[in-house]
């Protein structure tokens, strides 16, 4: 095998344009090389977790799970109840982890039962369904909570008597993983708790690729039809990998919430599977393909971009606007990028199998 | 009582069920207080407002590329359209017809690469098509900043350059189409103007798809083994469609901002294409079939529900619950539409 540089280059196309804008706005930005640092683990640290939960679906062959959001949804109903309890700390976060967990699954079922009904475009149902679930979650959250679901506290109660306020406050339980054993390195703070629960993820996924039920995954994944051959349940095993995802998003947004110390109970989720998803595909993951290196180098580069872009716009052009446009712009556009190569790539090759039964005949 | 399951099984369980919700509300409306012809106005004027851009999701159905998710890439060539009709400074009625005029070549090109673009990942069109609206629209949001637009009556007043993200069309194309042979009894109005231009676009596109080409469009759609067999270009059947669609996207925008009043930039394209999408599948069309008649029944269920709720809901449980409703309404129908069991052979 000879090694081909143009090949190896293409292969890792968007990761290399995304070094290079970094590298062009980074000294624009004007920002210390410390508080970048801070920026990115605290990034790192907020967001690593919740991508990890994207990558079991793409293994199975499901495409990017943008019915992460429903994982998210279920976070957040659990802390819900966790802050109106008063439970704080770490035993807080302990439970608002083992309340998502039957919510998450409950979700996790459905999405995974609808996108068995929806096989072949599982990415646009599964974004359709964080919609859907988005509009029930709107309906628990704002009307039922109150009247038909227990909220003990007035405090994190709409002043009309029902519904949840527009953010919890989450100040008792803030960082408290985080902040349970950091150490500081040059300046630069490292939360050790929080990356030993990531590595520790990290670890499980990699175990877990190699059980029975990962290698059907993987089977099922690489073709619906020889896993099946195989005595492989295709449908159960699929359900499997969404709620699996669902759960881990689910752990992943109490996570991220409890370090950002509120939840915006009404749009903390509905960005939040957009951006994995770009930071995943700006790592250099496909639709089909991803690695747990994909994620850190994903984390770290779409938030350095996410960073330094508005200032750099704003240096650039005059106009603060420009930048933070510009980053929308690039996250949307990168996700777009990746979903057209995947969709050209399975194009040609469905086209090029059709030729070949053809020419066979 | 077979035959009624049957029928209610072709209908749909969740078109039944939204169809009795409209009626309930309707049955509900006066015992409330609300007031029938300002209701009935209210939703013609939607109805005139949305028609358009739900009849540009016909084209792409038939030709089998889907549901046009990517709706907002022709909504931003009618923004342009309409946004250089203002800059050059034309008015009333001119700016209107100006404002086609100007969208038209945007729509065509748009359309053309769109439309390739598509042809290179058939099956998967539908979520590449809406990740290209979202990228073109937050393309635009920098574009609208740094186009080079002068006119008063659109950039900010302080700096004298970027557009505002609303401009009103008051002096300009508001309402051209609405007030035009308005038909007035006691609190109800019919924009009969608006309603007439979408029924010559419908009549188009009816006489259209009864025309070789559009037969031939429907063939790609249900069946392209059989139409590339007939000697039919697939490929430029398919891009044809996408740029009728786009077009009608254009068209519909402009449409809709002359009954609203007011044009909106930036962000606002980007939630324009769920609706549409809805209102068409909760007329009776699906993932690859799609009629005139479902745009207007569509249509007509989709706004009668989001004019209804608020008033009937607000004056019955003060509890305004109309926008949850809207959305899972509009969601679970597309959700509906896309786990039925499609003949996997026809979207070969």
């Amino acid at each position: 095998m000879k090694f081909d540089v143009r090949k190896f280059l293409a292969d890792r196309s968007v990761p290399i344009m995304f070094i290079i804008i970094c590298a062009v706005c980074i000294p624009l930005s004007g920002f210390s090389t410390s508080y970048l640092f801070n920026e990115i683990v605290t990034r790192i640290v907020r967001n690593t977790f919740l991508i990890l939960s994207l990558l079991i679906p793409i293994m199975a062959g499901m495409g990017l799970n943008f019915g992460m959001t429903l994982g998210a949804m279920a976070g957040e109903i659990a802390l819900i109840f966790t802050s109106d309890w008063q439970i704080w700390g770490i035993p807080g976060v302990v439970l608002a982890m083992i309340l998502s967990i039957p919510i998450s699954i409950l979700l996790g079922a459905l999405c995974g039962t609808l996108l068995n009904k929806s096989r072949g475009r599982e990415m646009i149902t599964s974004y359709i369904i964080s919609f859907f679930i988005n509009g029930i979650y709107q309906l628990v959250v704002l009307y039922m909570m109150g009247p038909i679901i227990p909220i003990l506290h007035e405090s994190i109660k709409l002043p009309r008597g029902y519904g949840i306020r527009n953010t919890v406050s989450l100040l008792n339980l803030r960082q408290s993983i985080d902040n349970l054993v950091s150490i500081n390195v040059a300046g630069v703070k490292i939360p050790v708790i929080s990356f030993v629960i990531i590595i520790l993820l990290c670890l499980f996924i990699v175990w877990f690729t190699k059980t029975k039920l990962g290698q059907d995954m993987r089977a099922v994944g690489q073709n619906m039809e020889v896993a099946r051959a195989a005595g492989i349940n295709v449908d159960r095993t699929r359900i499997l990998s969404i709620i699996m995802s669902t759960v881990l998003a689910g752990f992943g947004m109490i996570l991220y919430l409890q370090n950002m110390g509120n939840i915006a109970t009404y749009s903390s989720h509905s960005q939040i599977g957009m951006f994995c998803i770009a930071a995943l595909l700006v790592g250099g993951a496909s639709v089909d393909k991803a690695s747990i290196g994909n994620v850190f180098l994903g984390v770290i580069l779409f938030h350095l971009m996410f960073i330094v872009a508005p200032r750099a716009g704003t240096v650039i052009t005059g106009d603060s606007m420009i930048g933070e446009y510009f980053r929308v712009f690039i996250s949307y556009g990168v996700i777009t990028l990746a979903l057209v190569m995947y969709e050209t790539k399975k194009h040609k090759k469905k086209k090029m199998t059709k030729e070949g039964t053809e020419n066979e005949k | 009582m077979e035959r009624i399951k049957n029928i209610i099984r072709d209908f749909g369980v969740p078109r039944f069920i939204i169809l009795a919700f409209l009626v309930a509300l309707f049955i509900m409306a006066p015992f409330v207080g609300a007031d029938l012809p300002t209701q009935i106005t209210n939703l013609l004027n939607r109805f005139s407002w949305n028609a358009v851009l739900v009849l540009a999701m016909v084209p792409m159905i038939h030709s089998g590329c889907g549901l046009n998710f990517g709706l907002p890439f022709g909504i931003i060539a009618g923004l342009l359209g309409g946004t250089i009709s203002i800059e050059l400074g034309f008015t009333g009625v001119q700016s209107f017809i100006m404002a086609i005029l100007f969208a038209t070549p945007f729509a065509i090109i748009f359309g053309y690469l769109y439309g390739v673009l598509l042809n290179h990942i058939k099956g998967g069109e539908m979520m590449v098509a809406t990740y290209v609206g979202f990228s073109a629209v937050s393309f635009m949001c920098m574009m609208w900043l740094l186009l080079p637009y002068h006119s008063p009556t659109m950039v900010w007043g302080y700096e004298g350059k970027g557009l505002r993200t609303t401009i009103s069309l008051e002096g300009f194309y508001d309402k051209v189409l609405s007030s035009f042979l308005e038909i007035k009894i006691g609190n109800l109005a019919i924009p009969t103007g608006a309603i007439l231009f979408f029924a010559v676009l419908s009549f188009i596109m009816w006489s259209f798809l009864r025309t070789k080409t559009g037969t031939a469009m429907t063939a790609v759609g249900s069946n392209p083994v059989f139409a590339k067999a007939s000697g039919v270009n697939i490929d430029r059947i398919r891009t044809l469609s996408v740029i009728m669609s786009t077009w009608l996207a254009a068209i519909g925008i402009l449409v809709y901002e002359q009954g609203f009043g007011f044009i909106q930039l930036y962000m606002a394209p980007f939630n324009m294409a769920l609706p549409a999408v809805s209102a068409i599948l909760i007329g009776g069309a699906s993932v690859n079939k799609a009629s005139i008649a479902n745009v207007i029944i569509g249509t007509l269920l989709f706004q009668g529900i989001v004019t209804m709720t608020p008033t009937v809901m607000n004056s019955m449980i003060h509890m305004d619950m109309s926008e949850v409703i809207r959305i899972i309404v509009s969601n679970g129908m597309i959700l509906y539409a896309l786990t039925r069991k499609t003949n996997d052979g026809r979207r070969a």
